[in-house]
């Protein structure tokens, strides 16, 4: 299976949720989708993403947050899974694209490459209750639209190929992105305040 | 020596004077007292982490989702959170006003302290991460506002180091 293709199944469904994704290769994937502007690019600090959904999730009960990590970057940070266990953001869904590879930087091999460390297994140990794998588009489409339906925190490794896009490049600064993402964030709580 | 509960109660009130609604922490001595506190409020919301530089993560999202945040964690935390300090926090402009038990510095008994204790200013000057000493307690509420303040208008790191003689007794 190829994120890509992943990040092309549900793109239709990120439309109105806050969407944080790691460097690189996966950013970029999501990018060439057409970017939106709640989207936010990670694009150096690797481990961090889910911490910033859960930062978001806590503050934001009312929006639905999505977390696209990779195998490489959540192994540098695997104290988030048992902070993600206990706060439970119910509204936040946790996505490890797994592609048992570093890809973004020359593609060496990551410490899953083997199939001997189970990222899922590792969730559930955590203290996740909702985890689930994927090995093609259909699984994981429903496992996505299953963690949607669901009211409560869910965690899914998606396992990938180990290929990234062609090209690089994306027409937005990394503080723009940021202030960005937080205008969209602003503007819809008053939005929501309105109504 | 025994950590300050009258000062830590001053510290925690500093807190909620300056507007804060959220915290993310990790236990230290010279904060026990303080996250007691945190815990026991109903309107603070606490987040407490396994490793300092989750709290960067945390904070971050806290800052898109326009709440007020603080973060709560003894220097050798700090010295654990600098990737995401400065790969999130600083590149991305992202405000962070930090609270920093300063250990292993002037009368610290503890020598597993005295290397982070040493270093910890100048690496605070190395990031220009701008900080202060919060020594008096009659100060410690309006250093904590204008911390927060100042991590706001400038959108980065803001350091604000509680001293030995502000936490113990
Ligand atoms: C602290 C740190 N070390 C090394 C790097 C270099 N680096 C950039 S991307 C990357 C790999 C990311 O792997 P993964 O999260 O699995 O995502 P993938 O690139 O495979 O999609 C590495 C090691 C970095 N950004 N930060």
């Amino acid at each position: 299976m190829e994120r890509a293709k992943c990040l092309e199944v549900i793109y239709p469904e990120l439309k109105d949720k806050l969407v944080v994704t790691i460097m690189g290769a996966c950013a970029q994937e999501l990018y060439n989708l057409g970017h939106r502007e709640n989207f936010f690019y990670l694009q150096h600090a690797m481990g961090l993403a889910s911490s910033i959904g859960l930062g978001l999730a806590k503050h934001l009960p009312k929006e639905k947050i999505v977390v696209l990590d990779g195998d490489g970057s959540v192994l540098m940070n695997l104290g988030t899974l048992s902070t993600l266990a206990r706060y439970r953001p119910k509204n936040m869904l946790h996505i490890i694209f797994d592609n048992g590879s570093l890809l973004s930087t020359g593609g060496f091999a990551s410490h899953t490459t083997s199939g001997l460390t189970d990222l899922a297994m590792m969730a559930r140990g955590a203290g996740i209750e909702h985890v689930a794998t994927a090995v093609n588009p259909l699984q994981f489409g429903e496992a996505v639209l299953d963690a949607f339906e669901r009211d409560d925190f869910s965690f899914i490794v998606a396992k990938v190929q180990a290929i990234g896009p062609d090209k690089f490049g994306m027409d937005l600064h990394l503080a723009e992105n940021a202030f960005r993402f937080r205008r969209y964030i602003q503007e819809k709580k008053q939005q929501g305040l309105k109504e | 020596m025994s950590v300050s509960y009258e000062n830590s109660k001053r510290v925690f009130e500093g807190i909620k004077a300056a507007g804060i609604k959220s915290v993310s922490a990790l236990p230290e001595t010279w904060l026990v007292h303080l996250l007691q506190r945190a815990e026991d409020d109903p309107d603070l919301e606490l987040i407490e982490v396994a490793k300092e530089e989750e709290a960067i993560g945390i904070a971050a999202g806290a800052y898109f989702a326009g709440e007020p945040h603080l973060l709560l964690m003894q220097n050798h935390g700090f010295l654990a959170a600098i990737n995401g300090i400065v790969s999130l926090a600083q590149l991305y402009h992202i405000p962070l006003c930090m609270l920093i038990a300063f250990r292993g510095h002037w009368g610290e008994p503890y020598p597993w302290h005295t290397r982070g204790g040493i270093i910890t200013e100048e690496v605070l000057r190395a990031l220009g991460i701008p900080f202060e000493y919060a020594r008096a307690p009659e100060n410690v509420a309006k250093q904590i506002k204008e911390a927060y303040t100042f991590s706001q208008s400038s959108l980065s790191p803001v350091a604000l180091l509680l001293t030995r003689d502000l936490m113990e007794d």
